[in-house]
């Protein structure tokens, strides 16, 4: 396999060592974000993505820089592992201007567009129409690109995503639909949520269809690798389902709270099969090690350089609402 | 130029728009063969490629509109009926509208979302005859209600080239009129009054078909009040300055607008007028009543509507 940046083919072990720095960035972001969430200096929390690394990473890894991804709330993976820069990510969940979105968008709507990433979405299920669109813009184009859209297992009870499932497959759109099924959407186990086995329900639209094991960031790369290249040739949309499992709540709040609806022995289950761990075995110690040091120094600089930023001015909370600077009304005139 | 036919005025738009852009691609259903009109020889002219008969799938197609637009093209979005635009305020309202500031500015959405047959199309009952403008200038949506062919032309050009998502709202009533017009089409900046007819003693405050109502009885009330017609045109964002110089300069004012009474836009003229116009007189609307459902009886159905003799009513009223 040749990378698309025009690098030289990379075997199997550099793409493990990739894999793994991916995954590490992320679950250090994510542990970091946590703790600040819990001491209110991210504000409106977050919804954690550890656990689920390696779908991320795994996707991504299959993607280049011209691909876009839409995301959901549980985002900061996706954005992380598309390439936004962590520094400028976690100045946006502190506010400030220096953040990926100037500080408006926050854990909910990171978005690096330059890169791809059309934003994490605060509603379920919304991302899938929108990738599908970038994909049929792909499309009309001719152009050699292709869109992800994520979402969770609850999402596949929303309409919107069996829409766009349907307009995808129909019009052979380059779009992979990844589908992070953790289980829970919020507190409601999948099995009380969703009639029917969720790959048929895809495959019945005709969509290229498989479960992967979302704890495998190996299995996933592989998968995602495959789908996105049927995407390049031609052959249409591909719905990738990484059974995967968060080992936080469903949001930061529910450790405040605690909110217990999973009990420990599952919980156990799922974090023996850390995805992290089982990806460091791929690497060599040494390497291993080293990309530790590597993110460490890395998350503490995004930390130093979020906490210096400057929090925008209240005068400019509605800058950028419209893009043609249109202005509006203020609420209070004497 | 001649006769301009209001639905051929936003046809014409969107030929000459694609074929000025190519960036403009049209979703929707039945938009092939033109069911509303306001798409016919579309797809002849521009091919598959730009012109995409959707299933239905309001709330998929929407968003795929969004996406390709941040993707780099310019869509437009073609409702059939004014309620489905409930089905998909979600992806216009939730989304498309809040890319821009939520990435601080790090994406334009130019999606146009037109609706030719808003509003009542007499006997289309309780889900075809809302005219739900409002909603959208609420949320902050660049809102436009054309009154006249070579508005709708002027406004729906504008439309497809703003960087932003813009709903265009095209009375149901007005479609299949005529205006004549004078000189050449050209876009109407988003955002600026039409003054219809000169007045020094009531400002009428009218939009979509309301308009003509109102010049209608401007004209017919000539010998007893001098009624100056304003259309904003353009439900968000307002051109204030016309309005308030034209109720400054005549010290009274009424609205007409059909859409139902409660949060709506004439509320908000009369609100705004409150705080910082000069009137001397109380202000009145006339609208549909709040929170109203068009019955299918023909007779209920217009007895819903905003008509000549309420505007006649209010004018008298605030004259006294």
């Amino acid at each position: 396999m040749t990378t698309r940046e025009g690098g030289p083919a990379m075997g199997a072990e550099s793409r493990a060592v990739r894999l793994y720095r991916t995954m590490r960035l992320i679950r250090e972001f994510e542990e970091r974000c946590l703790a600040m969430s819990l001491t209110g200096e991210i504000v409106g929390g977050i919804h954690p993505y550890i656990g689920q690394e390696a779908v991320a990473a795994g996707v991504c890894a299959a993607l280049t820089k011209d691909d876009v991804v839409a995301s959901t709330h549980r985002g900061h993976g996706h954005v992380l592992a598309k390439g936004a820069d962590p520094k400028r990510m976690l100045a946006e969940l502190l506010g400030t201007t220096d953040g990926l979105n100037r500080g408006r968008g926050g854990s909910m709507h990171a978005a690096d567009v330059g890169l791809g990433v059309y934003g994490a979405n605060g509603i379920v299920g919304a991302g899938a129409p929108i990738a599908a669109g970038a994909a049929w813009s792909f499309q009309q184009r001719g152009e050699d690109r292709v869109a992800v859209a994520f979402f969770g297992d609850g999402a596949l009870s929303q309409g919107v995503v069996l829409e766009a499932f349907n307009l995808a497959a129909l019009w052979r759109l380059p779009v992979v639909f990844v589908c992070e099924n953790n289980g829970y959407a919020t507190s409601l186990p999948v099995g009380r949520a969703l009639a029917g086995d969720p790959v048929e329900r895809a495959a019945a639209f005709g969509l290229a269809a498989r479960a992967v094991d979302g704890m495998d960031a190996e299995a996933v790369a592989d998968a995602a690798a495959q789908a996105v290249e049927r995407c390049r040739a031609g052959g249409g949309p591909a719905y990738l389902e990484c059974r995967t499992y968060r080992f936080h709540g469903h949001h930061s709040y529910e450790e405040q709270v605690a909110l217990n609806y999973r009990d420990d022995a599952e919980v156990g289950d799922w974090r023996a099969r850390d995805p992290l761990r089982t990806q460091s075995t791929r690497v060599d110690a040494a390497t291993v090690r080293t990309v530790d040091a590597e993110i460490t120094a890395l998350i503490d600089e995004a930390v130093e350089f979020a906490r210096a930023g400057r929090a925008p001015e209240p005068h400019e909370a509605l800058d950028h609402l419209y893009a043609d600077g249109t202005t509006t009304r203020p609420g209070v005139m004497i | 130029m001649g006769a301009l036919a209001y639905i051929t005025a936003l046809n014409q738009a969107l030929h000459d728009e694609m074929a000025r852009d190519d960036r403009v691609c049209v979703f929707g259903e039945d938009v092939r063969i033109g069911l509303t009109q306001t798409t016919k020889g579309l797809h002849e002219r521009f091919g598959d490629g730009r012109v995409v008969d959707t299933p239905l799938s309001e709330q998929a197609f929407t968003s795929l509109a969004t996406g390709a637009a941040m993707a780099g093209q310019r869509p437009v979005v073609e409702y059939q009926i004014p309620s489905l635009l409930y089905l998909v305020f979600e992806q216009i309202a939730n989304q498309a509208h809040k890319f821009s500031l939520m990435t601080g500015g790090q994406v334009e959405v130019p999606v146009t979302y037109l609706v030719p047959g808003s509003g009542s199309r007499s006997g289309m009952a309780g889900q075809h005859s809302d005219h739900p403008y409002s909603l959208f200038a609420h949320v902050g949506i660049k809102t436009v209600l054309p009154a006249t062919a070579s508005d709708a032309y002027g406004l729906l050009l504008s439309a497809l080239r703003d960087p932003d998502p813009v709903a265009v709202f095209a009375p149901s009533a007005l479609m299949g009129t005529v205006e004549e017009v004078t000189g050449e089409l050209g876009p109407v900046p988003l955002g600026s009054a039409r003054i219809h007819r000169a007045g020094e003693d009531v400002t009428v405050v009218a939009t979509g078909q309301c308009v003509h109502t109102a010049l209608a009885v401007a004209e017919a009330m000539a010998g007893e009040a001098s009624i100056e017609v304003v259309d904003p045109r353009t439900i968000y964002p307002v051109d204030w300055e016309t309005i308030r110089a034209s109720a400054g300069k005549t010290g009274r004012l009424v609205v007409i607008d059909d859409a139902n009474r409660m949060s709506g836009f004439a509320g908000e003229v009369l609100a705004t007028a409150a705080e910082q116009f000069d009137l001397v007189a109380p202000p009145r609307r006339v609208t549909r009543p709040d929170g109203a459902v068009i019955p299918y009886a023909l007779v209920l159905d217009q007895a819903l509507l905003p008509n000549g003799d309420q505007l006649t009513d209010a004018i008298r009223a605030v004259l006294k």
